[in-house]
């Protein structure tokens, strides 16, 4: 019998707690009560905060707010200055960085190139593992902080003039130096970053301390949102908004239900899912706006099947772009005939010529003729959303040129990668690439030149090596690009991949926020941002 | 009893290192290259790689490298140590932030379970055949046969955006009012099977002889049905739900992907996707714990829903 009341007991104090809780928090009906004067943008969980660690878009998004860079990219996506005042050199391989005058850091610092070059100094060493480190591989000295137990701390071509001004010494001339620095891992470190010289203070990253137009209000909440404030003693264009919240989603589907209930203000990225019906949805606040993705298939140049041009471009000719772009993307993404991204200075179109035409008869003739394999594999990774254009790919292919083409997912991209460094047969296999700043050279330096970190496919061609290391080494922009054009041309001939698409900005906002600008780098202008009323 | 349940929690403390043993050598056996998968699409330069191996022990491989970094990770699990993630974070603060949000949607859903399921259970059992037991055996079998990947997105599009009754999706720290619609839509599924198992269970038990015998002394039917058949008659449905409590706190990864819940399942899920093993083996032996724990009490609640149930 007592067994029993016991039970009854503990049933109804569940049922009254429940009941209470229901109570107590009724009224505020649920999250995202922001006020006139606050956005809310999404973010997927920043791996690093830390400027010289963060090399993904969502911890890119938030150092965007907290810092101001030495330079922006305008609207030809040409460098302007923004925290520097000047960057100069007569040489391209001794540049002079001078800082305006009036930057402090939010727990009121005075910024000076000292910040500057322990920032950099940090970024380069290589036992502290940062991510963005390869950004100062051109800086003289470089190597020295290289290897398990680096010969020196500091980089030899770091040297300050005086307070505001410094001098970056190369180990050889670069002409887009200037352009490079807008990246956010050239951002400066207040004092108070460090517990020692060359120490990062431990909890540093859970609430960075930067010299941009926002600061931290808080710390950085895992999982959960990270939000930021108006500076005010912030010298230059003061943003409209008096605070931002990046709110964490996991799954963009969510963070799109989100944004259609007025929940969330900015969504970066429309989800596949949702972009048939994201413009009916949203209508004006479905936006697109350029951006530097550039996808392509590789071919394995080291196989003997594929190592004659003919055959690589019989298979460009034979992939419909078009069609694929509209049906499978709804024009979320162009068709690409170029190397190189639209967003550069220096684009041209149809670079690639005839071979980037659809013309599945010449395709055909011209397949046949360089003895083409009648077996065709396109592996990609199975984690990203490529099977159907993999298969739409495919099965043009198989119209196309009469022959047997299979689509081969491996689970992740590292699989993928795993197998073609091992030279491991996977026929083409797709890849993609975001550039870090607006250059030619971050396109063809890593994608096709013989030692470039990106260069899967055993392509090398010392003509075209000479030609990209002439362009960086050029004395002005205009000779540069010249360069950089003729090595292009050396590409459309070997054709060494297919270039296929370029990414695009697809996103969307709510109806509280007006003036939504997006970046190349898939960021949101947060100074431009308005609440609407 | 005490004696019974001493023995209990000794077998759990095997079955624990067990299971961690499993999921570590499972981890450690689909691991290809974990600082890849952090990195996604971009090259991993080599200063990075070098010194990501060398602070997860990544270079440790083969049969021997497994039991070196499996004791080297137990050995800190006893000092209380669950190590860091792949990304620098304490896996002890990741955990302590997923688990109140988690444990919250599958009290409300296991609340949702009981009140519901249980109820309707009851009624249904009770006038067998009547136009209520066909409709709910209709409904249930519709609930069953819907995914909770369909029913997720589908309740948060017409109850969170088309008619805003709830707020479409939860967040980290959300209200309970937030988290009803999640622990509704994750609850439905146990839901339906507690009712069918209380209707089967009550509707057998109304034919018993205790019955017949109660009914025959002059019982009141309420006392029949509420004290004698619905004790009887829960016993399946308690197992059912013990085990449904370790179930829903771990198999949440949908419900909580669709209403942005940063609790257990989606750690669990990111986890498993950057292969990052110190992660995974650190929620599964939370989970393990769970589910220990849950199924010693239902063993214990056998005893107080039926007395001749008696533990040594």
């Amino acid at each position: 019998m007592r067994v029993r009341r016991l039970a009854a007991w503990t049933a109804l104090p569940l049922a009254v707690t429940l009941g209470l809780a229901a109570c107590g928090s009724g009224g505020d009906g649920g999250s995202g009560g922001s006020g006139s004067e606050a956005v809310s943008i999404q973010i997927a969980e920043p791996q690093h905060l830390v400027p010289t660690n963060t090399t993904e878009t969502s911890g890119s998004q938030v150092l965007a707010g907290l810092f101001a860079p030495l330079v922006d990219y305008d609207a030809q996506n040409k460098p302007y200055e923004v925290a520097a005042e000047s960057v100069t050199s007569s040489d391209n391989k001794v540049w002079t960085i001078k800082l305006k005058d009036g930057f402090t850091f939010h727990n009121g610092e005075k910024v000076t190139s000292d910040d500057y070059i322990n920032a950099w100094n940090y970024g380069a060493y290589a036992p502290n593992g940062q991510g963005g480190s390869y950004f100062f591989e051109k800086i003289a000295g470089y190597q020295d902080l290289q290897g398990e137990k680096p010969k020196a701390k500091e980089m030899s071509g770091l040297k300050k003039l005086d307070d505001l001004t410094f001098q970056v010494t190369l180990s050889e001339p670069y002409i887009d130096f200037k352009t490079m620095l807008g990246y956010n891992a050239f951002y400066p470190l207040p004092e108070a970053a460090f517990s020692a010289p060359g120490v990062l203070k431990d909890g540093y990253e859970q609430a960075p301390i930067g010299q941009g137009p926002f600061k931290m209000k808080g710390t950085w909440q895992h999982d959960s949102k990270i939000e930021v404030e108006r500076y005010d003693a912030y010298p230059l264009e003061k943003p409209k908004v008096q605070s931002v919240e990046f709110r964490v989603y996991q799954q963009l589907t969510a963070a799109y239900a989100d944004v259609l209930a007025d929940n969330l203000d900015v969504l970066p990225t429309i989800p596949t899912e949702n972009l048939s019906t994201a413009p009916t949805d949203l209508g004006d606040r479905y936006q697109t706006s350029p951006m530097s993705s550039f996808q392509f298939l590789a071919f394995p140049t080291f196989e003997k099947e594929y190592s004659n041009p003919d055959v690589r471009k019989a298979i460009s000719m034979a992939i419909d772009r078009d069609e694929i772009v509209n049906s499978i993307f709804k024009k979320s993404q162009t068709s690409a005939r170029s190397f190189v991204s639209p967003v550069l200075p220096g684009y041209r179109e149809n670079t690639t010529g005839a071979a980037g035409e659809f013309n599945p008869t010449e395709a055909k003739k011209l397949y046949q003729a360089a003895g083409g394999p009648s077996k065709i594999t396109i592996s990609y990774n199975g984690d990203g959303g490529h099977k159907d254009w993999v298969d739409a790919t495919c099965n043009q292919l198989k119209a196309n040129l009469g022959v047997d083409c299979v689509g081969s997912a491996e689970p992740k991209f590292s699989d993928l990668l795993n197998k073609v460094e091992k030279k491991q047969p996977v026929g083409l296999f797709r890849l993609g690439w975001v550039m870090d700043y607006p250059s030619m050279e971050d396109y063809l330096g890593p994608l096709y030149s013989t030692n470039g970190s990106s260069n899967y496919y055993g392509y090398s061609n010392p003509e075209f090596d000479k030609l990209v290391k002439e362009g960086s080494a050029a004395p002005t922009q205009a000779e540069a690009i010249k360069k950089y054009q003729q090595a292009e041309d050396i590409l459309a001939k070997d054709m060494p991949v297919i270039p296929l698409r370029f990414g695009e900005n697809v996103f969307g906002h709510s109806s509280k926020v007006s003036n939504v600008e997006m970046d190349l780098f898939q960021r949101v202008n947060l100074v431009k941002i308005e609440a609407a009323s | 009893m005490f004696r019974y349940i001493l023995r209990r929690l000794l077998q759990m403390v095997l079955a624990f290192f067990g299971t961690t043993l499993i999921v570590y050598a499972l981890m450690f056996a689909g691991q290809t290259d974990p600082i890849q998968a952090l990195a996604g699409e971009r090259p991993v330069t080599a200063a990075q790689r070098a010194y990501l191996t060398e602070k997860y022990h990544l270079d440790q491989t083969g049969v021997g490298g497994f039991f070196y970094r499996y004791f080297d990770y137990v050995r800190s699990l006893l000092q209380g140590d669950l190590g860091q993630s792949l990304t620098g974070r304490q896996i002890g603060d990741i955990l302590q932030q997923a688990w109140p949000v988690t444990v919250k949607l599958a009290l409300i859903a296991l609340a949702v379970a009981v009140i519901f399921g249980v109820t309707a259970g009851v009624i249904a059992g009770i006038r067998r055949a009547s136009i209520f037991d066909n409709a709910t055996l209709v409904l249930t079998l519709l609930v069953l046969g819907i995914p909770t990947i369909v029913l997720a997105p589908l309740a948060q599009y017409f109850l969170g955006v088309r008619w805003p009754v709830f707020p479409p999706t939860a967040g980290a720290e959300p209200s309970f009012y937030a988290l009803l619609l999640p622990g509704i839509v994750l609850g439905s599924l146990s839901l339906a099977t507690a009712l069918r198992l209380t209707r089967t269970s009550v509707a057998e038990n109304l034919r018993a002889d205790y019955v017949r015998t109660a009914r025959s002394k002059g019982l009141v039917k309420r006392r029949i049905v509420g004290i004698h058949v619905l004790r009887n008659s829960l016993i399946p449905v308690v197992t059912f739900l013990g085990v449904e409590l370790g179930n829903l706190m771990s198999g949440a990864i949908i419900t909580e992907g669709v209403f942005n819940i940063p609790g257990v399942g989606f750690n669990l899920f990111r986890g498993i996707r950057t292969e990052d093993g110190p992660l995974v083996v650190g929620f599964v032996s939370v989970l393990v714990v769970v589910y220990l724990v849950s199924n010693l009490l239902v063993d214990v609640l056998y005893a107080v829903l039926d007395p001749r149930i008696r533990y040594e």
